[in-house]
């Protein structure tokens, strides 16, 4: 188990290292520092003082992958690629455009985008699972049919529509929840319920829709069958059995996404004026700034890589076949 | 080249290029499959699907729209001299010249759907005094002379329009029932009953009572819009049903042109990694793997300021803002399907790895087929319900993220019709007092119809397809 963990381990590195190069060459080399400052400064005011003033106030003016005037290893460590991008390894993100420090702001806003996303996550994980159900009890009727419509047409519905239509119905006519904000501790309850809800609805159809069709497919397996010829109630035969093993690809899925809820979410965060990760994202895309962009897709990454290696070790947990390959 | 009879330049954009070449490329695909026995019968199945036939009705009027919205022009200068042409810098399509009057009808600003005046009061001189009252629209029932005569008015309409998609409707059933009835040998009454029972073989309940709404909704809604805004204005006073409408194009573009993309991509490297495994493989499943684990918002992000900073470097390239947003719309497709081919190309994989140990694949092998051979004969037509199924499950997802994408500000050109350039520019509408929702509904609404039959449709194919479905719903 540990040899598998730890070869699981080594193998993450050469893709943390490809996601680097990767966003090193779509940040630096596609689109080179002199561009970043004509796009930051605008047109009226390139001039090419502003330019490399612009690029020494950031730290971009140096070469990009050899410093050739400097000796020792600083003909490598003096480099933007060492600087900006070798350097995320040891969690070094620098400071965004606004001049703050982009890893104390991560450490900040992890937070309340864990607040939003984490119900999120749980409350839905077990709406989700509660709806496939029900239209699995009832399968082959009318009531699956229309279940099964129902998902479809929840999940045709653009997800900005769930937000607008909740924040417009639920807080502005209605007056039962705030429109946005967001406060720590008790206070914030009731900031987080509306995203909570409309997060949740939004991802109910096709969320209910992927789980009936695992359970439909454990359903139709032999094992089934025999718990059936043993006389157990349909009921017992649901819940005992194909919802303990529907669980192993459902959680295995789940874990994947773990990690990730410290992201955030980038719509949900933005539009409900959250101070997560999210949010901060979406303010970075708009006002361009790069170096808040290029730490939020290498943490991303990490996360996601994070959550890769969680799940190949929950499922050589759950299903100890896959271990012994 | 200029039709000079029709005093326009022909402007072929590159989305209308690829447009039209997939559109030969489908036509193709469906004359070959209709030769094959074995490939016509699941479309056959899904032919017999009530849902999805519906569906693909309503896809068949929006891919219509989007058709006619690709064959773009510029109009002649009126004072340009006849040896020496000078063309309107507005590029213009056939969809704006048969929607005619829709498009250059403009109201000053907002106006709620169906009014006669606009959302909110202004000084206006009335017999000599100024009085703070709704304006009248320029357009929006002009030709009423009274206020109050304006639900009469609207009520006639729909009534008039409602009338003539019916009886289009009664008199396309009948030629249909003649058709069929000939066809068939069956008298009328009993044709009818088998109709009636839905036991003809194919949906035609579905289909007759699609076709029937959509006519009725659509004589309905010419009748309204010739003399009112039937979706409002927006806030320069632009009819928002024809902003709804030319997005459909957009919508269809994204939806298609990126699947495009990914085909190629996916296909290849999917199937080079299952079959060929080894260092191959690697190569392959550590490139998605990479890929895969860069947030996709942030991924297309980078890559979209980028292409913009690109385009703006360039300005000399595009004589038109329509060819600027058109290139900046394509970019933003070929973005997205470099950075989605990931799923197709997995489960493709998948599948070459279970294929080419397949007792015929190791006979071929052993016969001395090549590589390409097998691939191409054995492998590929194998796995392809897979990619049928994934391009028309795309479809509906890559329309939703457009809007998102806009939203973020990453999206289509600004400038450019689009559901999400609708939501984005009205969600801080509904702060106002009055509301201004309308602009809002019809982007929902629109995008809704789209993806909901793009889904029912997808639904259908897969399972006609995927054998693991089976008659599974």
């Amino acid at each position: 188990m540990l040899a598998y963990i730890l070869r699981r381990l080594l193998y993450a590195i050469p893709i943390l290292i490809g996601v680097n190069l990767l966003t090193f060459a779509l940040f630096f080399v596609v689109n080179t520092p002199d561009d970043m400052a004509r796009l930051q400064l605008g047109a009226k005011h390139v001039t090419p003082e502003a330019i490399a003033r612009w690029k020494v106030e950031h730290g971009y003016d140096k070469p990009l992958l050899l410093n050739a005037q400097a000796t020792g290893s600083a003909r490598f460590t003096d480099t933007i690629f060492f600087r900006h991008s070798a350097s995320m390894f040891a969690f070094k993100f620098g400071k965004g455009d606004d001049g703050r420090d982009i890893a104390n702001e991560i450490r900040t806003r992890m937070g309340p985008s864990l607040a939003i996303a984490l119900p999120v996550f749980v409350i839905g994980l077990m709406a989700n699972i509660t709806f496939a159900l029900l239209m699995v009890f009832f399968r082959s009727t009318y009531l699956d049919l229309w279940g099964v419509v129902l998902c479809v047409v929840l999940m045709s519905i653009s997800g900005l529509f769930y937000i607008i239509a909740g924040q417009y119905f639920i807080a502005k006519l209605w007056n039962l929840l705030p429109i946005s904000g967001y406060a720590g501790g008790i206070d914030g309850f009731k900031f987080i319920l509306l995203p909570v809800l409309v997060s949740v609805a939004a991802g109910l159809g096709s969320g209910a829709r992927w789980y009936r069709t695992i359970f439909l497919e454990e359903i139709g397996k032999d094992y089934v069958r025999t718990a059936r010829a043993k006389g157990l109630s349909e009921a017992r035969v649901l819940f005992r059995h194909v919802l303990k093993n529907g669980m192993i690809p459902i959680l295995t899925g789940a874990v994947v996404v773990l990690p990730l809820l410290f992201m955030g979410s980038l719509i949900t965060e933005s539009f409900f004026g959250i101070p997560g990760l999210g949010s901060y994202t979406i303010d970075a895309i708009q006002a361009q700034d790069f170096a808040v962009v290029r730490a939020m897709v290498f943490l991303g990454s990490f996360l996601y890589i994070a959550g890769l290696i969680l799940t190949d070790i929950s499922y050589s947990w759950v299903d100890p076949r896959v271990r012994l390959q | 080249m200029s039709l000079g009879a029709f005093k326009v330049l022909p402007v072929i954009l590159w989305t209308d290029a690829l447009i039209f070449a997939l559109l030969a490329a489908v036509l193709a695909l469906v004359w070959f499959i209709r030769r094959q026995p074995h490939l016509r019968a699941p479309w056959a199945a899904v032919a017999r699907r009530p849902m999805a036939m519906g569906a693909a009705l309503v896809l068949a009027v929006f891919v219509t729209i989007g058709l006619l919205d690709s064959l773009h022009y510029r109009e002649r200068l009126s004072d340009s001299p006849p040896d020496r042409p000078q063309y309107s810098v507005e590029v213009l399509s056939a969809f704006d010249a048969l929607v005619g009057k829709l498009r250059t009808q403009q109201e000053k600003t907002y106006s709620a759907p169906l009014a006669m005046q606009l959302y909110a009061k202004e000084f206006i001189e009335r017999g000599g005094a100024t009085v703070r009252a709704y304006p009248r629209l320029k357009y929006g029932g002009a030709q009423l002379k009274q206020a109050d005569a304006r639900v009469p008015d609207l009520v006639r309409r729909v009534i008039l329009g409602l009338a003539q998609g019916l009886a289009a409707s009664l008199l396309l059933f009948g030629l249909l029932a003649a058709w069929q009835t000939r066809h068939r040998g069956m008298a009328f009454g009993e044709w009818l009953s088998v109709w009636g029972t839905g036991r003809l073989g194919w949906p035609g309940r579905t289909v007759v009572l699609t076709l029937a709404l959509m006519l009725m909704l659509g004589t309905a809604t010419f009748h309204l819009a010739a003399a009112y805004h039937v979706f409002g204005t927006d806030k320069v006073g632009q009819d928002v049903l024809y902003i709804a409408l030319k997005s459909i194009r957009t919508g269809l573009v994204i939806g298609t042109l990126t699947t495009l993309v990914t085909l190629p991509l996916a296909i290849v490297l999917g199937i080079a990694a299952g079959y060929f495994r080894g260092w191959v493989d690697d190569v392959i499943q550590y490139a998605y793997t990479v890929l895969n684990s860069i947030p996709g918002v942030l991924l297309i992000a980078a890559s979209v300021l980028i292409v913009q900073v690109a385009i703006e470097a360039h300005p000399e390239l595009f004589d038109t803002a329509a060819a600027r947003a058109d290139i900046r719309l394509l970019a933003l497709c070929l973005i997205m399907g470099v950075t989605s081919w990931t799923g197709l190309a997995r489960l493709l994989r998948g599948e070459s790895l279970k294929l080419r140990t397949l007792d015929y694949v190791e006979a071929a092998r052993a016969f001395g087929v090549s590589h390409a051979r097998i691939i191409s004969r054995h492998i590929f037509p194998n796995v392809f319900h897979l990619v049928l199924i994934s391009i028309v499950l795309d479809f509906s997802g890559l329309v939703l993220a457009e809007a998102v994408l806009s939203y973020v500000g990453v999206g289509v050109d600004p400038s450019m019709y689009s559901w999400g350039n609708m939501i984005n520019g009205a969600r801080l509408e509904l702060a106002r007092e009055p509301v201004v929702w309308w602009q809002l509904g019809a982007a929902f609404a629109f995008m809704f119809t789209l993806v909901l039959a793009a889904n029912l449709f997808a639904d259908g194919v897969r399972d006609a397809f995927d054998p693991r479905t089976g008659g599974r719903r």
